[in-house]
């Protein structure tokens, strides 16, 4: 704590700008652990009738939420390390974006595969008739080489330049995935949950922007 | 098809006693087997009601199914909205209903008056949603005939509108935009007068809970769920067709007719199969939608001759 007659200490100094390593590594198993809970959830549900009448579309919607939930967290690393001075939150980005590809699978699993079987004749329509899926399934078709680019040997191998440019690739993504779940809602003019989604990414992407234009 | 055929006179007069004992034990069956399964009533007050026509033996879905996972826009738009809201909100006495229109004999009903105008029966149909989930429900009412009968149409009545209440102090979800209120829903009268067509005022053996559209709706059960309009104040008969509420939400998307129709895709998402509520569970294949809901026999003659690809 600051002493009397010191000038208060900045808000975010509770933590340092490099955390220890130990420090770090359960910090980050927590947060692993954290972001399982969703999946831990469903399955806990699923045990007994806790899916609702309807199970199908109660996993398929909560996957789908939490996906964008972690699409969310992991566009705001950058942001909130700018804001907050702590380094080490950009090495917990991979592991958010991970966590968002994997509910992103399970969300497309859950209607592909328990859904529609694999039905392709289905599929394939949805996309194409369903301006909601097609929209989705854009989002998921870009996300795959982001996931498939996460590691540092792919870092390595596309250089940092080209690395960086093909994961800007996540905001078109954001914009993509907020258009499904609003096109979702779109039947019933409900808007209240996509709009505090679109909101929140664009808060996100507002700050990448307003920092872009203070360092021109 | 699984339906019981109909009859112009209780089955119990025309099917020899055994056999008829057995079947009603096999509809009876149905409604203990869901019971047993956890379909729990909540202790509603009691609707006698005498087996009717036209009941499936498939499994009537579970109560909490039925009465758990609602569309009922007037009080939100999420399956969990009404089921929380309306028994709080929506009172159900006093409740009149203003049957009028192109009728000789137009007046306003009293609800306890409508609840004793014909016997009950409980029938057991199958409910599709137009969202492509299904259920059975044991519905209590009468045919809808009965009512229309006694006001006495006119020559000039060929349509008949229901109207929900729409009352903001009782319902939250007339706030949101999502179409325009009151509720309206309409059929022909040659639809209205098919002795499938039901005036509800109860299910599972109890007077209609509130989410459900207490305390009286109608129930038409070849058509999407949305047809079947809920919490009821005013029938009225009329010449022209009338604007369905959906229709004139989204017109690509609704038509007037609404036939559950697996060959007709709705124009964002296809018709063909339906998830039955609490039944088909996590790793469930889809089931086919059946043509009018499997009550072809009974309603496709309605139809005859028209395209219901324009006619959707």
């Amino acid at each position: 704590m600051a002493g009397r007659g010191a000038a208060p200490a900045p808000l975010f100094a509770v933590l340092p700008a490099v955390l220890p390593a130990a420090l770090f590594a359960r910090v980050r198993a927590a947060l692993f652990a954290l972001a399982l809970l969703p999946l831990a959830r469903l399955v806990v549900l699923g045990a007994g009738p806790g899916l609702g009448a309807n199970p199908v579309e109660f996993v398929t919607r909560s996957l789908g939420t939490w996906a964008l939930v972690m699409l969310c967290v992991t566009l705001a690393v950058t942001p909130l390390r700018h804001l907050t001075g702590w380094a080490w939150l950009a090495r917990l980005r991979r592991m958010a974006g991970l966590f968002c590809f994997f509910y992103a699978s399970l969300h497309v699993a859950a209607y592909a595969v328990v859904d529609l079987r694999l039905d392709l004749h289905a599929i394939v329509s949805d996309i194409v008739k369903r301006p909601f899926i097609t929209a989705g399934f854009a989002a998921f078709v870009l996300l795959v080489p982001l996931a498939a680019t996460s590691n540092s040997a792919m870092v390595r191998r596309l250089g940092a330049r080209n690395w960086q440019r093909l994961h800007r690739f996540v905001y078109p993504i954001a914009a993509l995935a907020i258009l499904h779940f609003w096109w979702h809602k779109a039947g019933k003019n409900d808007f209240g949950e996509p709009a505090v989604y679109a909101l929140i990414v664009a808060v996100l992407l507002g700050a990448r922007l307003l920092r872009w234009l203070a360092a021109r | 098809m699984l339906i019981r055929r109909p009859a112009a006179i209780f089955p119990s007069q025309i099917t020899a006693a055994p056999v008829y004992r057995r079947r009603a034990l096999l509809a009876a069956g149905g409604l203990a087997a869901a019971l047993a399964a956890g379909a729990q009533t909540r202790g509603a007050p009691k609707l006698a009601a005498r087996p009717g026509p036209y009941s499936t033996i498939e499994k009537p879905t579970p109560y909490q199914y039925v009465t758990g996972y609602c569309n009922f826009f007037e009080f939100g738009t999420e399956k969990d909205d009404p089921p929380r809201l309306a028994p709080k909100r929506l009172r159900l006495r006093p409740w009149s209903v203003v049957v009028d229109g192109e009728v000789r004999r137009g007046r306003t009903f009293d609800i306890e008056e409508l609840l004793k105008l014909a016997p009950l029966e409980e029938r057991v149909y199958r409910l599709r949603c137009v969202e492509g989930w299904s259920a059975v429900v044991p519905w209590i009412g009468y045919p809808l005939s009965e009512l229309i009968r006694r006001v006495e149409p006119t020559g000039q009545a060929k349509y008949v509108e229901f109207t929900t209440l729409a009352d903001p102090a009782q319902m939250p979800g007339l706030s949101s935009s999502v179409i325009q209120w009151p509720y309206r829903e309409g059929l022909r009268l040659d639809e209205a007068m098919h002795p499938l067509t039901l005036l509800c005022f109860g299910l599972y053996g109890e007077v209609l809970p509130h989410q459900n559209g207490a305390p009286l709706r109608v129930v038409v059960p070849w058509k999407y769920g949305f047809k079947s309009a809920k919490s009821l104040v005013r029938i009225r008969l009329v010449e022209r067709q009338p604007l369905n509420s959906w229709q004139q939400s989204a017109p690509h998307e609704y038509g007037f007719y609404a036939n559950v129709n697996p060959n007709v895709d709705h124009a964002r998402w296809s018709q063909a199969t339906e998830r039955r509520l609490g039944e088909d569970g996590l790793f469930a294949r889809r089931r086919p939608t059946l043509m009018f809901n499997g009550y072809g026999e009974e309603v496709a003659s309605l139809y005859a001759g028209m395209d219901l690809r324009k006619f959707f």
